[in-house]
């Protein structure tokens, strides 16, 4: 399947198989403008099977939120169809209103205005616990 | 301006500094009984409690402070909806420091977060409560000493024991410490501290027997299992009578253990343990005042 280049805009490569969804959702692309393709189960040499997200404009990015789902993740940025910069968004230290806690006892349960947040406790391994309770992430 | 919502926020060197203060209060307590005049404490207790609560306003008290707040959530705003951190910001503009305990886990750091003046977790639902883990080293140390080279047997509810949670977590920075978990397979230590404990490369090993843990132990810490933390009240009368701290039991620990709990008890502890010389739950009672004073002073930033 060929899926065209795009002049300006951001191509997010390496995410997961079945992960480009949940960028597509988090990024709120269902209801934008531009062009924007999702390509499902791309073949890849280093991964197998791979999701690409491709939007042909420059967008503000939650580099924590692509880091949380996959530190492997490239993000590719588009200039008159040069790639003009690769990052490659880290596990960040913190991550805000990405996931939620689902502890009942956690006081982010009752008081839904609080942030957030979970710390990463284990970078090897990709642990995150709720900064306030400190279950998990799940 | 420094909030205590972990025991982990204080450096075991100044834990050693607030035990050292403690030591001092206790030996010249009329140094210390104007320290804090002209300042307020604020006691801010979403959830029932005597001991912490009392000992919070006796240790103001003892300070030559004020106190001023509620004993239960239905006194407060949080009756009409207010949220933690609303109310943070308002007891912020009366007092000079607050006290609080809440229900609900992480409550006390997300005041933190917002409140204009110190805040201390006096207990948060099942997850920690580092004052009383203030009273809990106090009270090992003057009864063997030291706090490193113990062998810690912890009985009871480990799950839900916020008490536990804290008391471990500090223990872990000193040297030679051996940690005993004694609890029935629903009530073991939640997997965050398990994560801590390995990560902490600590010495530790899980059991459900006390009379086998007993003969090694120099601290036996006990609880309660608290009926407030189940959410299905047939899990809680399955599993309230787990452990019951008899003579018998008793007469298989060392001559010089040292038996703690944080009390409230229930049934765990029968008064008939309360005679032996190794019963050291009420000292550890008047060991926290002396360590909030302690904690007072040093987030008031008072000399």
């Amino acid at each position: 399947m060929i899926i065209g280049t795009i002049t300006n805009g951001i191509v997010i490569d390496h995410i997961p198989a079945g992960k480009g969804m949940e960028i597509f959702r988090y990024l709120d692309l269902e209801h934008v403008e531009y062009e924007v393709a999702l390509i499902k189960n791309a073949v890849s040499e280093k991964m197998g099977k791979k999701d690409i997200l491709k939007i042909s404009e420059v967008i503000d990015l939650n580099y924590e939120m692509l880091g949380y789902i996959d530190p492997n993740i490239t993000v590719n940025i588009i200039k008159n169809g040069e790639r003009v910069q690769k990052i490659r968004p880290q596990l960040p230290e913190t991550i805000t209103n990405v996931i939620k806690c689902k502890n009942p006892r956690c006081i982010t349960s009752s008081e839904p205005e609080l942030k957030h947040i979970f710390k990463l406790t284990d970078r090897e391994k990709g642990v995150y616990r709720c900064l306030y309770c400190d279950s998990f992430a799940k | 301006m420094r909030s205590v919502i972990d025991i982990v926020d204080l450096t075991a060197a100044e834990i050693d500094g607030l035990i050292a203060t403690a030591e001092d209060i206790i030996a010249n307590p009329a140094k210390y009984s104007e320290k804090c005049r002209g300042k307020k404490l604020a006691t801010l207790f979403f959830e029932p409690s005597t001991r912490t609560r009392l000992s919070f306003e006796a240790a103001m008290y003892e300070l030559g402070g004020n106190v001023l707040g509620f004993a239960s959530a239905d006194s407060s705003s949080a009756t009409k909806g207010e949220t933690v951190p609303d109310t943070v910001r308002v007891v912020g503009c009366y007092a000079d420091i607050i006290a609080m305990r809440h229900p609900k886990e992480g409550a006390p750091l997300a005041a933190s977060m917002y409140s204009p003046v110190p805040i201390i977790n006096a207990g948060d639902g099942g997850h920690s409560h580092p004052t009383q883990t203030l009273a809990d080293l106090l009270t090992i140390k003057r009864e063997k000493g030291r706090l490193s080279d113990l062998t810690v047997g912890f009985c009871g509810d480990l799950k839900f024991g916020r008490t536990v949670h804290s008391l471990v977590k500090a223990l872990l920075r000193y040297e030679g410490i051996k940690l005993v978990f004694i609890s029935p397979d629903e009530l073991r230590v939640p997997d965050y501290i398990r994560d801590e404990l390995e990560s902490a490369g600590a010495d530790w090993l899980e059991t459900a027997s006390l009379e086998q843990a007993m003969p090694e132990l120099d601290i036996l810490y006990m609880t309660r299992v608290q009926k407030e933390r189940f959410f299905n009240e047939a899990d809680y009368i399955r599993l309230k009578d787990s452990y019951i701290l008899t003579a018998d039991k008793m007469a298989l620990g060392k001559s010089d253990m040292c038996v703690l709990h944080p009390l409230p008890r229930v049934n765990e502890i029968p008064m008939e343990i309360d005679e032996d010389s190794r019963a050291c739950y009420f000292k550890q009672v008047k060991n926290g005042k002396y360590m909030r004073m302690a904690l007072i002073l040093k987030l008031l930033e008072v000399e």
